[in-house]
């Protein structure tokens, strides 16, 4: 016998020891061999040796040789590679390359064969330990929320408390900056944002789903009945009866109508995680099955990539810019910061807790000389935190707001004309719009006063001081730009005009800057852990950022979705009911991918029939839902599976309900805020970098399983588990990732998974990021640590200069010179709102502007309703008469005006629908404003669901689903004109507008193409 | 001995509820024997933030003030409590006892800050107990404290002489001090929510154009008396600020240089902004 013989026959029986000895050890271990009854083989097949395994009702038993019957075979080339690939530590690298050059083979049932090699994985896990043991008896774990770090304790299986991590002696220092003789440290501790300490609630919620249900009313062989979505109940079925109905539709579908028949849509957001995350499991999932991608808008960036990207690139950052160094700079340098419908208090950055509110704090402190002022329609949370002047413009007339300053800037001189004339272009151009000079309107002080409402010496003033001043500009949550107004009808306005207004002051002088203390945090950058678009285990190269650095570091085999078609999430309901919808791509590769329109249907695809619907949260965060409710009762849509944590929102319009536990139900990897991807660096949001081992803290509560195990059991009913899981267990992959990171090299595997925890150290002083920008400022290359633009995006040398044609800041665009849009122009030009004050007959109809921003507590739909700890802060909802209804801030003349008072219950309504609230009058909003956190988690309609109203708080019933220009897929919808009164206490509400649109079935609402003139 | 204490500062409350939210997460669901019975999911808002805004669009603000029980050393629920249910600790803490206290639902309405909750299920009162089972087993703070991301709130454990001096020190209030309750909750920065202001903002005609007029001279005067005086910033504003609320009628005289003087009267109730006053 050769060697390599002898080695594989020694491998193959300490492999049959382990498994005999894990059992004797571990009860879940004996369990597992319960499961099944067959024989597995080992072989290599030159030598045709091997030995095989054989379980029988619990009982394991193993030979040399070849068993006379095996039930499945793994198969080696030769005993060589067989040894190779067996001998611990396994080299996954070697493991995938066999497979793809077919040395490694399997043979069986899919079941078998992935229950098998998973039980294998098994053997080798099941003893590890997680967490630490207290002194009174519990367990401590960790986990990431949404909203931050946790430390869970547990007691008899039961999750006693969530607390936010304080750091141990062992652990890493903070950072200290020094600034104008002060000194600046963060905490020893992390934080939590609101919806994150109210996980607790969540977890154990009464809506929790928890075994695989079927609308009674569903007949996969007979009637589907799809016109009952949304109102017929739900029976019990088993995960068996479930998983099967599941596999044999999509096969179905598949072979009748053809590819693309199955289309996936999840939401922006899910529990936390890199391994069970929807850019991880699900994608690796969707691609193995093939689908119509829902193709999403940029939520958070659309007027930053539709609109400032033209003028300084960064698409690879979704046209928001870089931000390192900027929390050194701006404390060391700046004097002012103009928070622009910036209310980072409000939404936490993005996952970023409560992070940047420690920073911000600092700016309270008088000797640091940093004056602030806040330009936003409602008195925001940041507003009211930090100091500061309020510059309350009507909803989306801040670009009007902008060139006013910008016209008081070039009238007084107060800009840097040297920086102009060397580091833009266009400047002249956009200086003659602005003098009136191309339509004969100055845009003055007293100009936008009227567009505004804000008083032109206030504008005048803030000008000035502006233009003297060393200046952060910050707008949105991050102050580079997200949410905001980049959201609202003129969003893509207002981020350009942003842009214009910081190339006048020189953007990258020290203290002339994008921010608001939110991104630029002096951390380490160089240590790698995947961020969660890094995409996991999805082996998606296309859809996330896989290609930039993980898929080198953890090998995986590659996933790719064979159909190219695509529906614009935007245009969804439309693409289901009418069949037919156009688009326009997010895709950061370049400026220019945003003008290829893509078409549903694509060329020589199916329709899509089926919907695998991820979570339930479309009709509570896209717009004019009511179209969503159509769409899901269109009998165009033959089967909707939706996978789901909690009964609410969509969940409650699907066919079969499979039901998945939440992250603190299994195992995952994570590090806190690392967002990968379009947010690189996304860890400058935090005072510590903090990687943590999501230990599975509980049982899955009731039948619930992870998402990962889903896809599995799907998986192997169409014969794909062994691609789909690669073989292994979740908890493998989770180790996976661990050794993709450079975490080896600072904790062990054993200590990360008992403490939980890794706090990363603080960058020495010495080698902290530069800050951003100053080496465009100092035409030098750019050296901030970002891959991004792609090499070929540069005009001139590599790293010189912006990604724009120009390599400059480009007041007048060439990208959008080349690109005709009339809505678009090449410089920015102010053009009113479609759903506003110039609506005319509409605007007199609907008279309030309804701002929808995200709200202080919930994040989205996470955390609200499900009975959860949220619903008691009266800020979120209140309880009136037994049920908690969304909170409505209105004018408090306004609310007088109406005869509505405190707590009142109001109904808001226009011809999209109607939404009952409780109303707050408040001075926090000028007259004509109202303001309600948009992304209910409970749909309630009080009737027929489509038709009447709905006391869930839905807001985003009532917003408009236009889009900001024909030419984008951006949403428009953070505000919509409405009508508030005092609720009547009818159920029912049909608009004209609605029941015009009844017959057709779809409540299309507004068809308001045209402005009117200003009254 | 020292003694648990809470300093709460005002302006640094950002309404984030985590405090409250710690202690859902605390009390809810679970039992503390000899501390605390389940805290109802609904409906008890052990720690509750009050609020107050003042002024009108656009100069105004809002105070943030957390709540709860003040574990007074004077408490007039120890007093109206029947068998002991509600006990001093040495260091401070007032507890209720969840067995004692079963049925006495009047001690509801002994507190004078609303700080005891009725649990209809259990038939007990109850109140935020200083998470006095976890200090008891070494925390040294509480975990709205913990969970506080500006240090609004603090839990001080300090001999009594001690947190007087302080309290005195830093001018430290408590809530209704006239009761004599003595409570242990300390507040800074309680004028964000207990005065007002008068304000307003004021511009000037220059060669057609309307401006702000910064360094104004503003004077306020109560009585004939001036109270304070202040000037203009950049954008014309002013803000005369800790004024008692409902303290009558006051003069504001406006005077720049080159313009006439204006005198504007305004009675006070709540806070005002008198908007903008054109020389």
């Amino acid at each position: 016998m050769k060697i390599a013989t002898v080695k594989f026959s020694i491998i193959l029986f300490a492999l049959s020891l382990l498994l005999k000895r894990q059992a004797w050890r571990h009860p879940a271990f004996r369990d597992r061999l319960k499961e099944r009854n067959f024989v597995a083989q080992f072989l290599a097949r030159d030598e045709e040796t091997g030995r095989w395994f054989a379980f029988r009702d619990g009982k394991f038993s193993s030979g040399a040789g070849r068993h006379a019957n095996p039930d499945i075979k793994l198969m080696f080339k030769d005993a060589a590679l067989g040894a190779k690939l067996l001998t611990p530590p396994i080299n996954w690298l070697n493991q995938i390359n066999a497979q793809k050059d077919f040395k490694l083979g399997v043979d069986g049932p899919e079941d078998l064969t992935n229950w098998f090699a998973q039980t294998l994985m098994m053997a080798q896990t099941v003893g590890w330990k997680f967490g630490i043991k207290m002194p009174d008896g519990m367990t401590r774990y960790c986990n990431m929320t949404n909203g931050g770090p946790v430390f869970i304790y547990v007691k008899d299986g039961k999750i006693v408390r969530m607390t936010p991590i304080e750091f141990d002696e062992t652990d890493a220092g903070p950072w200290t900056i020094e600034a104008r003789g002060l000194k600046f440290t963060p905490p020893r501790k992390t934080t939590l944002a609101p919806h994150g300490q109210n996980a607790k609630s969540i977890v154990y919620s009464p809506d929790r789903l928890l075994y695989p249900m079927k609308r009674v009313d569903f007949d996969p062989n007979g009637k589907i009945n799809p016109q009952n979505r949304g109102k017929s109940g739900y029976v019990r079925i088993s995960w068996n009866e479930a998983l099967d109905l599941v596999a044999n539709q999509i096969k179905q579908l598949k072979r009748t109508y053809g590819p693309g028949v199955m289309a996936v849509s999840h939401g922006s957001h899910h529990t936390w995680g890199n391994i069970g995350y929807y850019l991880s499991a699900l994608y690796r999932f969707r691609n193995a099955v093939g689908h119509t991608q829902v193709h999403h808008n940029p939520d958070s960036w659309e007027g930053w990539y539709w609109g400032a990207a033209h003028h300084w690139g960064y698409t690879l950052r979704v046209g928001q810019c870089e931000t390192y160094g900027t929390v050194e700079d701006c404390l060391q340098n700046c004097e002012m910061i103009v928070f622009w419908a910036a209310d980072p208090e409000s939404t936490s950055g993005s996952y970023g807790a409560q992070e940047g509110t420690v920073r911000r704090q600092w700016l309270k402190n008088p000797k640091l000389g940093i004056k602030l002022v806040h330009i936003d329609p409602y008195y925001n949370a940041s507003a009211q935190f930090l100091p500061g002047k309020w510059f309350a413009p009507r909803p989306t007339t801040s670009p009007a707001l902008a060139m006013a300053i910008a016209y008081v800037w070039i009238k007084e001189g107060l800009y840097d004309k040297e920086y102009v004339a060397s580091h833009t272009v266009g400047f002249d151009t956009w200086k003659a719009y602005l003098l009136g000079e191309e339509d004969g309107i100055p845009k003055t002080p007293e100009w936008q006063e009227a567009e505004t409402g804000v008083p032109a010496k206030d504008v005048r003033a803030l000008a000035r001081e502006w233009g003297r001043k060393r200046v952060y500009l910050a707008p949105g949550g991050w102050g580079n730009g997200h949410g905001g107004a980049c959201r609202n009808q003129t969003g893509i306005q207002w981020a350009r005009t942003m842009v214009c207004l910081i190339a006048m002051q020189g953007l990258g002088k020290p203290g002339v800057n994008m921010g608001n203390l939110q991104w630029g945090s002096p951390l380490d950058f160089n240590f790698y852990f995947p961020g969660y678009a890094d995409g996991g285990m999805s082996g998606d190269l296309e859809n996330t950022s896989m290609p930039v650095e993980l898929y080198q570091r953890m090998p995986q085999l590659p996933t790719m979705n064979t159909p190219f078609q695509k529906i614009p999430r935007l245009s969804m309901p439309e693409a289901i009911i009418d069949g037919k919808a156009e688009g326009y791509p997010w895709i950061g590769k370049s400026i220019e991918h945003q003008f290829a329109k893509f078409s549903y249907p694509a060329p020589g695809h199916a329709p899509v029939k089926m919907l695998y619907k991820y979570g339930g949260s479309m009709i509570a965060t896209m717009n004019n839902t009511h179209r969503h409710v159509k769409m899901y009762q269109s009998p165009n849509l033959e089967f909707v599976v939706n996978q789901s944590i909690w009964f609410e929102g969509e969940a409650k319009f699907a066919d079969v309900i499979l039901p998945a536990c939440t992250n603190f139900e299994r195992p995952d990897i994570s590090e806190w805020a690392g967002l990968g991807g379009y947010g690189h660096h996304g860890q400058q949001q935090l005072n510590h970098r903090v990687i943590i081992f999501q230990a599975p803290a509980i049982a899955p509560m009731g039948e619930s399983k992870s998402d990962y195990w889903i896809f599995n059991e799907i998986s192997k009913r169409l014969g794909l588990a062994n691609y789909f899981s690669e073989g292994v267990n979740e908890i493998d992959w989770v180790k996976r990732l661990f050794d993709a990171s450079d975490l080896p090299e600072r904790i062990s595997w054993k200590e990360f998974i008992r403490k939980g925890y890794y706090v990363v150290p603080a960058e020495k002083e010495k080698l902290r990021a530069p800050v951003s920008f100053r080496w465009f400022w100092e035409n030098r290359k750019k050296d901030v640590p970002e891959p991004q633009p792609l090499p070929s995006d540069y005009a001139g040398e590599y790293l010189k200069g912006l990604q724009t044609q120009s390599g400059k800041l480009e007041f007048e665009c060439n990208s959008l010179k080349r690109f005709k849009d009339p809505e678009r122009p090449p410089i920015v030009k102010y053009e009113p709102s479609w759903e506003g004050p110039h609506s005319g007959a509409l605007f007199r109809k609907y008279p309030l502007q309804l701002l929808t921003p995200h709200s202080k507590y919930s994040y989205h739909t996470q955390g609200d309703g499900k009975d959860s700890f949220l619903l008691n802060i009266e800020d979120h909802r209140v309880n009136v008469g037994g049920w908690y209804y969304l909170v409505l801030r209105l004018n408090a003349e306004d609310a007088k005006a109406l005869g509505v008072k405190k707590h009142d219950l109001v109904k808001v309504y226009n011809d999209r629908g109607a939404v009952i609230c409780a109303a707050l009058p408040t001075q926090r909003l000028p007259r004509g404003v109202c303001h309600g956190y948009e992304s209910s988690a409970i749909y309630a309609p009080m009737g027929e669901p489509g038709k009447s109203v709905d006391r869930g708080g839905v807001l985003n019933l009532l917003t408009p689903h236009k889009t900001q220009t024909k030419t984008t897929h951006a949403t428009a919808g953070a505000n919509s004109l409405v009508q508030v009164e005092r609720w009547d206490g009818k159920t029912e509400y049909i608009s004209e507008a609605f029941a015009e649109s009844k017959e057709r079935g779809l409540p299309s609402g507004l068809r308001l193409e045209d402005r009117v003139p200003a009254q | 001995m020292k003694k648990w204490n809470m300093i709460i500062d005002v302006a640094e409350c950002t309404n984030c509820n985590l405090c409250t939210l710690a202690a859902m997460d605390e009390y809810v669901g679970n039992d503390f024997p000899g501390y605390a019975a389940p805290m109802p999911k609904h409906g008890h808002k052990w720690i509750n933030i009050l609020q107050k805004e003042r002024g009108q669009v656009p100069m105004m603000d809002i105070a943030y003030v957390p709540t709860m029980c003040n574990h007074c050393d004077n408490a007039p629920c120890i007093k109206a409590a029947k068998n002991g249910a509600i006990a001093k600790r040495d260091d401070g803490i007032v507890l209720i006892d969840p067995e004692k206290a079963k049925g006495q639902k009047h001690l509801v309405e002994a507190c004078p800050y609303g700080h005891i909750w009725w649990n209809e299920e259990l038939q007990i009162p109850q109140a935020w107990p200083f998470d006095a089972h976890l200090l008891d087993q070494g925390w040294d703070k509480t975990r709205g404290d913990q969970s506080c991301p500006t240090g609004a709130m603090k839990t001080v454990k300090l001999e009594d002489e001690e947190m007087a001096r302080l309290a005195r020190e830093q001018g430290f209030e408590v809530m209704k001090a006239e009761l004599g309750a003595k409570p242990r909750v300390y507040y800074k920065n309680l004028w964000r929510y207990s005065t007002c202001f008068i304000g307003g903002s004021v511009s000037a005609k220059l060669d057609g154009a309307v401006d702000c007029v910064e360094g104004a001279s503003v004077r306020l005067s109560k009585d004939g008396k001036m109270v304070a005086e202040t000037t203009t910033d950049n954008y014309g504003d002013f803000k005369f600020d800790k004024l008692a609320e409902g303290s009558g009628r006051y003069s504001v005289e406006i005077t720049a240089k080159g313009r006439a003087k204006k005198v504007l009267t305004a009675e006070l109730g709540a806070s005002i902004n008198l908007g903008e006053i054109q020389l």
